[in-house]
């Protein structure tokens, strides 16, 4: 069942007090609670890693390459080690026998050509950012002064930048002994033979589409900071970092550290995209730099050479191609990628795109399904998750070609989806690609989304700029997407060669005053983790929301999960949570009965109390049961003094967010800037926490999306310099950039997990980019504009208009 | 190295500094402000704005010595009523509390930043338009908002400053979760 919210009906709801306790899901869940997060983030009393102080703390710098490929033939480091405060300086070559090589934990086939990947560079650059070396000091400014006191002797090699000179014949090679710069071919097909099924089709249309290579730019810039107790060959390592869990794994494996002498602690992290899901050459440098000085060592990242040196997002060319019938329905889509890889592979560099090809045919129906990508090594820095991680490439993909696919045939875009797309009581759908969807309802959010949109005024405008000849042009786009979400059934993690599991661990601990402790390996970075876990915990336990104290974040204090990425956390975490937290009202069931002289099977708990059915005043609190259990005078024979409860839960599907995204932008054709006009998203993330956090989610995911529509590229110069170096250049939206969004929901719960809950934190991403494009290509629609590349900024649109859509 | 001498949320220090050192690494590693954070070296994202006798600055762009004799106030100090509005000690400030209340926070890193940058804003101009907070607010970047909350926040605290009380928050839960001076 779907039922429909928009922001306002949910802010009259959560003002209405009966509301609050409304039959829906008790009193928490679906609250607008305020953020326990905010009182530290809004008063400055917020633990960042950079701030961190430890006594006797040294800085580290990084010497980078200036050359995007050269042979190193010399690095000498005296000079830096003259220079006042310095304690030390290292070259790779001083560090080749400690400092490991970088782990990627998705060999996506068993052929994937891995090159190592050294934190700092031994014998070769492969991009300009490669480390070089480092030096420690007393303070931040000495430690950068002394790294132009080293001297570096480089023997330049020819550079390769564009994926399809990588792999031409001829080419510069990324890394000469793999003779290659393919670094994997993955072949996947679902359905029908694609060739047999495009034979029968009508209409075939084809476009290429370049994903343009992103900065993921999360406010906080990285940082690290290793504290050893050298004696004892011990190592607390605090990072600025998404997945402080699977970090001390790899720091382990990497280093050689045995992984139980590594404690890593993720403290306030300002935010990540995906670009802090990852275990960088820097996190082990300080750490190998610490063991062998026995002090503490920061790392803290400039902005631009985070630029850099954070893996960047996106980047892949991707051919395209979709058949039908006359009439419109959609037999076959066939997609060719070339995904950039960069100069080496990081944790999940080669994944990206095959995460992305299971999305490819989106909402739609389909009989044949055709997907090749291929990995490859360019001089530049590598590519990584960032924020959708392959769903926003993939959606971008499908969402404009349906549009092309509707120009072709003369027919409404939306019009055309609707007739393709899975009605919402197909349900539970296994599409050309083998996945089971659910659930969905994608006519009741288009709805929605027409009727706050205004859709038939807007044509009616458009109509009548068109005919006028207006200078300002109005297009409207459409993106009715959908994504996976929840990371992941472990066995198709399996399935697909990574290297861990989807998992996620939950443990709820009830103090001997009542208090709560909720530990939870989904390690937050802005997202209002402890909100919302206060919230679930409050709602199962019945006990005040104020009372319940998140702990994440801290290998020693949460010592199991797989962190936070993927839209997971809710999914995935807040399911482990709510079912360590129906552990504890069992084991407490236990010993309220016992207490209260009941049999167990009679004891019933409602709102935060336990009471015998028939004898309503027979009754004691969870609080109750808590000290009693504490005290332990008079438990259950045989029964542990404990009603605390872990969960390691293993999510049986994916979730599957979807909504329907409209957008409708001027576009100036005599200067050819793009304003976007209005913008509606109704969104369907299931059953939702916290509404406001959802909404908040669902905005910053817009922006993004946005950004890359309209501002953000990362471009390098034919040496491979990143030219897009600073802030100054990388066009980052301003509140001025953008328009005020207008949100609506509506609720299809998600079938496969007991909270109804689908995750949210990279939808509005996904959906927001093909939305804004296909508006900018429909406003060019009259000057033969079928297509355009990202960032559509001024030039691009004025170049187009001028040349009556040849690119 | 140069003597100088900065009262800083209220308190008076006098150090030595090199002439090359930022105000932002000064309070940060000499002052230990870690409330103000850096998030960028080309002077584009704001996190790291104060207020330096009531105007918003960007303390990157300000040398440590350039600051001598000022009066700096920084999130640290802004509850503490230091800073524009003569608040009662402990209070937060209405630009703090419309961030909690209207959800214009979400990793919090660009926060200080934009709270100060906001009550310089507020101080400028006491009804704002939308539009004229959007260029207002035009030199401190964030990546999790999408700006639409800290728009709001802002309105709603300049429509609380100028008495004429918050607007409706999206939060509507009762209980006051921040306290007094949290």
């Amino acid at each position: 069942m779907t039922e429909q919210l928009d922001a306002g009906m949910v802010a009259e709801q959560i003002a209405d007090a009966d509301a609050l306790s409304s039959p829906r899901r008790g009193g928490e869940l679906g609250r607008g609670r305020r953020r326990k997060e905010d009182a530290k983030l809004l008063t400055g009393q917020t633990n960042w890693t950079d701030n961190i102080v430890l006594p006797g703390l040294l800085h580290m710098s990084v010497l980078r390459s200036p050359m995007a490929h050269a042979k190193i033939l010399s690095v000498d480091v005296s000079g830096a080690l003259e220079m006042p405060g310095v304690i030390a300086a290292y070259s790779g070559a001083d560090l080749a026998e400690v400092q490991g090589s970088l782990p990627c934990a998705w060999p996506v086939t068993p052929d994937m050509v891995h090159p190592d990947h050294h934190p700092l560079a031994v014998d070769e650059v492969r991009y300009v950012g490669d480390g070089v070396a480092v030096v420690v000091a007393r303070d931040r400014y000495a430690s950068a002064d002394a790294l132009e006191a080293i001297v570096v002797e480089y023997d330049e090699l020819p550079v390769v930048l564009d994926m399809e000179s990588a792999i031409s014949d001829g080419t510069p090679l990324v890394h000469e002994d793999k003779g290659t710069n393919t670094c994997f071919v993955w072949p996947f097909a679902g359905g029908e033979d694609y060739d047999a099924t495009k034979a029968k089709a009508d209409v075939v249309v084809k476009r290429r589409f370049r994903q343009q290579r992103l900065l993921p730019a999360a406010m906080e810039p990285r940082a690290v900071v290793v504290a050893p107790i050298a004696a004892a060959d011990d190592y607390t390592v605090y990072s600025a970092t998404q997945i402080p869990h699977i970090l001390r794994v790899m720091l382990a494996l990497v280093t050689g550290i045995p992984e139980h002498r590594i404690r890593v602690i993720a403290p306030d992290v300002g935010g990540g995209f995906g670009s802090k899901l990852n275990v960088y050459a820097e996190e082990v440098l300080a750490l190998v730099v610490a063991k062998k000085l026995g002090r503490p060592v920061k790392w803290t990242e400039s902005r631009s050479e985070g630029f850099q040196a954070t893996i960047h997002g996106r980047d892949q060319i991707q051919d395209v191609e979709i058949c039908a019938t006359q009439d419109g329905k959609v037999l076959g889509l066939k997609v060719d990628l070339l995904a950039d890889m960069g100069a080496y592979l990081q944790l999940v560099t080669p994944g990206v795109p095959i995460l992305g090809a299971f999305m490819f045919p989106a909402i739609y129906k389909m009989d044949a399904y055709s997907f090749t990508c291929t990995g490859v090594f360019t001089n530049k820095t590598p590519t990584d998750a960032y924020r959708g991680a392959g769903r926003p490439e993939a959606t971008y993909a499908i969402e404009r070609i349906m549009d092309e696919l509707a120009h072709e045939l003369g027919r409404d875009p939306m019009d055309l989806r609707r007739q393709n797309w899975i009605k919402h009581e197909e349900f539970p759908f296994e599409t050309v690609c083998g996945l089971t969807y659910d659930s969905g309802n994608y006519e009741a959010a288009t709805e929605k989304a027409e009727a706050m949109f205004g859709m038939a005024a807007l044509r009616a405008e458009q109509k009548a700029r068109r005919e006028s000849r207006d200078p300002i042009q109005l297009g409207i786009g459409i993106s009715t997407f959908t994504e996976m979400c929840g990371l992941a059934p472990s066995r198709v993690l399996g399935s697909l060669s990574y290297g861990a599991g989807g998992w996620e661990a939950a443990q709820i601990r009830m103090l001997p005053t009542g208090k709560v402790e909720v530990v939870s390996g989904a390690t937050p970075h802005g997202q209002g983790h402890h909100t919302s876990w206060s919230q679930i915990v409050a709602d199962a336990l019945g006990v005040p929301f104020e009372d319940v104290e998140c702990v994440t974040g801290d290998t020693d204090s949460s010592p199991k999960g797989m962190d936070t990425y993927g839209s997971r956390s809710l999914v995935v975490g807040g399911v482990a949570i709510h079912r360590a937290a129906a552990k504890v009202i069992e084991k407490a069931r236990r010993v309220a009965a016992h207490l209260l002289e009941a049999a167990e099977g009679d004891v019933e708990f409602r709102s935060g109390t336990f009471s015998v059915k028939g004898s309503p005043e027979a009754k004691t609190t969870i609080q109750e049961v808590a000290l009693a259990t504490f005290a332990a005078h008079n438990l259950p024979e045989g029964m542990e003094p404990t009603i605390d409860a872990d969960c390691v839960y293993d999510p049986e599907n994916f979730s599957f967010p979807h909504g329907t995204h409209l957008c409708a932008v001027e576009v100036d054709t005599e200067t050819g800037f793009t304003k976007i006009r209005k913008y509606v998203c109704v969104d369907d993330v299931g059953k939702v926490v916290n509404p406001v956090i959802v909404e908040g989610q669902v905005h910053g995911g817009l922006t993004q999306g946005i950004a890359q529509a309209l501002y953000e590229e990362a471009i390098h110069d034919a040496a491979g310099n990143l030219v897009t170096g600073t802030m100054a250049d990388y066009l980052l939206p301003t509140a001025a950039d953008l328009p005020h969004f207008d949100t609506g929901r509506t609720e299809t719960a998600s079938t496969t997990n007991p909270l109804g809950v689908k995750g949210v934190g990279e939808a509005g991403t996904i959906a927001s980019t093909p939305a804004v494009i296909n508006a900018v290509v429909d406003a060019l629609r009259p000057f033969g504009v079928n297509n355009i590349d990202m960032p559509a900024t001024p030039e691009r649109v004025w170049r187009l208009v001028q040349s009556g859509g040849s690119r | 190295m140069t003597r100088v001498s900065m009262n800083v949320d209220g308190v008076v220090y006098e150090d030595e500094v090199e002439s090359r050192t930022l105000l932002i690494h000064h309070l940060r590693e000499r002052l230990g402000r870690v409330g103000t954070p850096i998030g960028c070296d080309t002077s584009n994202c704001g996190a790291c704005t104060v207020l330096i006798s009531g105007e918003s600055v960007k303390s990157c762009s300000v040398f440590a010595v350039q600051a001598d004799g000022e009066q700096i106030t920084t999130i640290q100090g802004l509850a503490d009523g230091q800073g524009v509005n003569g608040e009662a000690v402990g209070q937060w400030h209405p630009v703090q509390r419309a961030f909690q209340q209207h959800h214009g926070l979400q990793c919090g890193y660009c926060t200080p930043g934009m709270v100060l940058a906001a009550v310089d804003l507020l101080a400028r101009n006491a009804s704002p338009t939308e539009d004229e907070v959007r260029h207002g607010l035009e030199g401190n970047l964030c990546r999790c908002t999408g700006y639409q909350n800290i728009v709001k926040a802002v309105l709603s605290a300049a429509s609380e400053l100028r008495g004429e009380g918050p607007l409706p928050g999206s939060f509507q839960d009762s209980a006051d979760l921040t306290g007094v001076g949290a």
